[in-house]
């Protein structure tokens, strides 16, 4: 490359890849979500899955829509452009990037707001065209940036912060994913890096679309009646604080479980979320039987995680469009404009 | 089987080269083709023609039509009223013989006998017994219906002298290496040819003759010219979302593309078009091409434009190329989809929430379509906003005649500011909302540029020069007042006004565009043959530059005539321009039909008579022109 980048100040101890890049080169902003909250381990997720990639932070371009998981792509990848755009319009917006430039790595980030509610059509649609990139869904069940309403994958019977119990059903992304042909779909859990570090990787290096649902606990809107937790709790506990800004501060939630093991995890709210992590011999290349394997596991109360399943010899949208190999947005005037000359001759038969 | 002439008590209209034929046919039963047949002999023959398509939004069964004005001078706005209708769907029997002229024809099936009242006494009726010809000539049903239309063809070139080896060509060129379906098509026309001849001697006052009023120029939908135009303005990414009446704008690119956009040593395209899930979609592709540099456009009508309006308001202010090119139809709501309007200047001049305002290009025809489309996809790279070509219906949707399209060689894409990694390496300075050369338009760098340099995160929320997260006051009204400021410099680039000065000089003007222009050039021209003199100007696009502020400035009254009921041009007139309201008259036309020359001349003349000078009339030439 013609444009390196310059090292930067770092720990002299940071191992650099093979690129020369280390850790903090594939970092962004500071992060301006709450102390504790599980996107901030996705983020971290991405980094470390780019720098073990050995990917050029440039060469990903990564976009959001819009709410508190939309927000992370200025939290990692400083060097990588990013757009922010409009709710749940995230899949279309990345898709018109890709046919533009179909050399960059694309990276959609949105929410279970922005992806199953306001944005399903979008989210549908992007999957079924088999556009080549990772898109992360974090999850919490909730509208968190607007103060804690249900979001449409809030399991049915869930009480949210006011109260309000939850009667609709949750619409499960990565069973949709599957039913539209998504040709890479995994799930997994925020806290647990062993899984969703790999697993990125994974959707990072195939071709066509793939989906990372991660759930990813909600530090804040995390109240129910009678926990010592809950922000009312604090709030009458603390009387000096301002009660719009005041965050109490908590740890992220971490989950370290082997494969087949089924683990409970406790979240913030004291909801307990039963996760199975998919057996060692699961075989990911069977899209039915991923379906079903989902199905089943779900009458019974408990959330698989790991690669539920993938198609290594995918095509993805350009090879459905028949486009060049070269990036669109490189071909030059001859390239593409036919000239005086052919104009003439469709003129001559307009008559 | 019956062929009969029934004179009427008017006297016949008579006339050459100049006059208007239509049918009234079922939708559905295979009439547009042959129709079309029709319009294009008279071109080949040298005479300039206008049709246009009058249809219903609907598949089978509902009354459609098809008029076309015959004139030789080349007049080729609807003109109103019809001389020669063929009657071809009972459904519409009783209005479309209101429709026609004292002292014109009627052609319609007399396969069976329709009862003397079903007639008006002062026109001339022609019968013919186009059922029966067929049901005797063909077995199979479906070739009986439409080879019938062939027969009226057939039948209405001898009658009116059009030349039967052109048809028969024209019918050859269809049916180029499809003999089966060439030779049935031949044989009807033959067959109403002969049968014409037979029966029909000189039963037509109306004639064509040969002439050489064609030359170079062309005969295609505007539609199908704006798909050409974006494939020579370079557009890589198409996104839609099929709406009457722009979808065949889509397709025609489809089209043009899979002609002249394939890689021929590798057969693959050079060009992605996306059918979206809905406008939304379509308007979040081409904004997300624009962003990563590729040349993007959709197109839409109406209701496309008011999903998209959240998007439209993120890429004024992120600031991204996108084009839109909006074939208007009636409006609000589903409105009138299958009619034209020019009612949607408002609603895409300030589309989206907040202080908005988008540059609108206004084509007066498919030449047009062509220039404005390449080059809204100029303007959209180098002002980084969106740029809505405004085309209609009767644009877009129907044949026009037309300067042939042209492209100079020497022309070359303006891709805009985009910041290089040269550039960039170089050390120069980058701020992606930073205005460097004072005319508001800020310098961007594409995705994946440089490994260190020039990343930033864009964003529809507020930010400083520098792209960086900012709700500061200062920094949001620098952005906005810099907007503006680009606004203003869009004034200089967009196609300016074109004006056309009276004989005489004079006090009143006229302000009009778009689809209006043939009906305000034919009203000119008759308007002035009767003394009247009235500049006009024709707007061709939305910032308004100085020119048409001379304009009103140097005129007493100014009539602004427009195809939609709020005066939509004369709003944005009079707050953009600060115009004083009294001073410009609407003329507004908004029935869904497009206007026409008598309209305008009507309306200019009553006003033109209140205001104390010498009344003049529509100009009344036979009974078939004005």
């Amino acid at each position: 490359m013609t444009y390196l980048a310059k090292p930067k100040l770092h720990h002299p101890t940071l191992p650099a890849n093979k690129l020369g890049f280390t850790r903090r080169d594939y970092e962004g902003k500071i992060s301006t979500l709450c102390a504790g909250c599980g996107h901030d381990s996705i983020s971290a997720a991405l980094v470390q899955a780019c720098w073990e990639l050995e990917i050029e932070p440039h060469r990903v371009a990564k976009l959001s829509g819009i709410g508190c998981s939309s927000k992370t792509p200025d939290y990692f990848l400083g060097a990588s452009h990013g757009f922010n755009t409009v709710h749940g319009r995230m899949p279309s917006v990345l898709t018109g990037a890709n046919l533009a430039n179909r050399e960059l790595l694309y990276l959609g980030v949105s929410g279970d707001g922005d992806s199953a509610s306001i944005g399903l059509g979008q989210f549908a649609h992007a999957m079924r065209r088999g556009v080549n990139m990772t898109y992360i869904v974090e999850n919490n069940g909730v509208y968190g940036l607007t103060k804690g309403q249900f979001s449409a994958t809030a399991d049915q019977g869930s009480k949210s912060k006011k109260g309000v119990v939850n009667r609709d059903t949750a619409i499960d992304l990565v069973a949709m994913a599957l039913q539209l042909g998504a040709s890479y779909v995994g799930r997994s859990f925020s806290g647990d890096k062993a899984q969703l570090v790999p697993l990125i990787k994974g959707a990072l290096s195939h071709r066509g679309a793939a989906l990372i649902d991660v759930i990813s606990p909600c530090v804040a809107f995390n109240n129910h009646a009678g926990s010592t937790k809950s922000y009312d709790y604090v709030r009458a506990h603390n009387e000096a604080v301002n009660r719009l800004d005041f965050m109490p501060r908590r740890d992220a939630i971490t989950a370290m479980y082997a494969p087949g093991e089924v683990i409970e995890v406790t979240q913030h709210d004291g909801s307990v979320l039963r996760l199975r992590k998919l057996a060692a011999g699961y075989d990911p290349g069977d899209r039915l039987a991923a379906m079903n394997h989902i199905a089943t596991y779900e009458a019974r109360g408990e959330v698989l995680t790991g690669l539920l399943y993938v198609n290594p010899d995918a095509d993805d949208l350009h090879g459905h469009l028949n486009t060049v190999d070269r990036a669109l947005n490189r071909l030059g005037d001859a390239e593409l404009c036919p000239g005086a000359a052919a104009l003439e001759a469709i003129n001559a038969e307009l008559i | 089987m019956t062929s009969n002439v029934q004179a009427g008590t008017a006297p016949r209209i008579e006339a050459v080269n100049d006059f208007v034929v239509k049918f009234a046919n079922v939708n559905g039963s295979g009439s547009a083709s042959a129709n079309e047949l029709f319009a294009r002999s008279l071109l080949r023959m040298g005479v300039p023609v206008s049709p246009r398509n009058i249809f219903p939004s609907n598949i089978q069964g509902l009354p459609t039509w098809y008029e076309v004005r015959v004139n030789e001078k080349g007049w080729l706005a609807r003109r109103g009223g019809v001389d020669l209708m063929v009657a071809m769907n009972p459904q519409t029997w009783d209005k479309d013989l209101e429709e026609i002229e004292p002292g014109g024809y009627l052609l319609y099936d007399s396969s069976k006998p329709m009862p003397a009242s079903g007639f008006r006494s002062d026109i001339h009726v022609l019968g013919v017994p186009l059922t029966d010809l067929c049901a005797t000539r063909y077995t199979d049903p479906r070739e009986r219906q439409l080879l019938k239309n062939i027969v009226y063809v057939g039948v209405l070139a001898a009658m009116l002298g059009v030349e039967p080896e052109v048809i028969a060509t024209l019918l050859g060129e269809q049916y180029k290496g499809k003999a089966k379906l060439l030779q049935p098509n031949l044989d009807a026309f033959m067959m109403g040819l002969h049968h014409g001849r037979e029966y029909f001697d000189d039963a037509l006052g109306l004639r064509i003759e040969r002439r050489d009023a064609v030359g170079k120029k062309i005969f295609i939908e505007g539609n199908a010219a704006a798909a050409l135009g974006c494939v020579y303005g370079g557009a890589t990414v198409c996104a839609w979302y099929p709406i009457t009446p722009s979808s065949s704008l889509a397709e025609g690119f489809q089209k043009y593309c899979s002609k002249l956009r394939v890689d021929k040593a590798t057969g693959k395209n050079k060009f992605a078009i996306v059918q979206a899930e809905d406008e939304i979609a379509s308007i979040g592709i081409v904004v997300g091409a624009g962003w990563n540099g590729a040349r993007a456009f959709t197109a839409t009508s109406g209701p496309g434009v008011s999903l998209m309006t959240e998007f439209i308001g993120l890429a004024y202010f992120a600031e991204i190329p996108v084009t839109i090119i909006n074939v208007q139809r009636g409006g609000p709501s589903t409105g009138m989809p299958t009619r034209t309007q020019q009612a949607d200047l408002l609603s895409c001049a300030y589309a989206s929430h907040g202080d908005t305002k988008h540059v609108l290009l206004f084509p007066e025809d498919p030449r047009e379509c062509f220039d404005f489309s390449a080059a809204a996809l100029d303007l959209a790279d180098r002002l980084q906003t969106p740029i809505f070509v405004m085309t209609d219906l009767d644009i877009g949707m129907n044949h026009r005649f037309c300067e042939p399209l042209e492209w100079d060689d020497e022309r070359r894409f303006d891709r805009g500011k985009v910041m290089t990694a040269e550039e960039l390496e170089a050390g120069r300075d980058f701020g992606r909302y930073l205005d460097v050369d004072g005319d508001g338009i800020p310098y961007r760098t594409l995705p994946g540029t440089h490994p260190s340099k020039g990343s930033f995160f864009t964003r529809g929320t507020t930010r400083d020069a520098y792209a960086r997260y900012s709700e500061a006051g200062p920094d949001y009204i620098y952005n906005v007042t810099r907007l503006l400021k680009k606004f203003e410099t869009a004034k200089e680039l967009v196609p300016q006004p074109v004006l056309k000065a009276a004989a005489r000089e004079s006090r009143f003007g006229v302000i009009y565009y778009g689809s209006t222009s043939p009906a305000m050039a034919e009203a000119f021209d008759a308007l002035q043959e009767q003394g009247v003199h009235i500049d006009t100007l024709r707007i061709r696009a939305f910032p308004f530059s100085a020119a048409v502020d001379r304009f009103v400035a140097e005129h007493e009254s100014v009539f602004v005539v427009e195809q939609n009921r709020d005066a939509q041009l004369r709003m944005m007139l009079i707050n953009e321009q600060e115009i004083a309201p009294a001073k410009l008259e609407p003329i507004l036309h908004y029935d869904g039909t497009p206007i026409t020359a008598r309209f305008i001349i009507e309306a200019i003349a009553q006003r033109v008579r209140a205001d104390n000078v010498e009344p003049i009339r529509a100009k009344k030439k036979g009974k078939a022109a004005a």
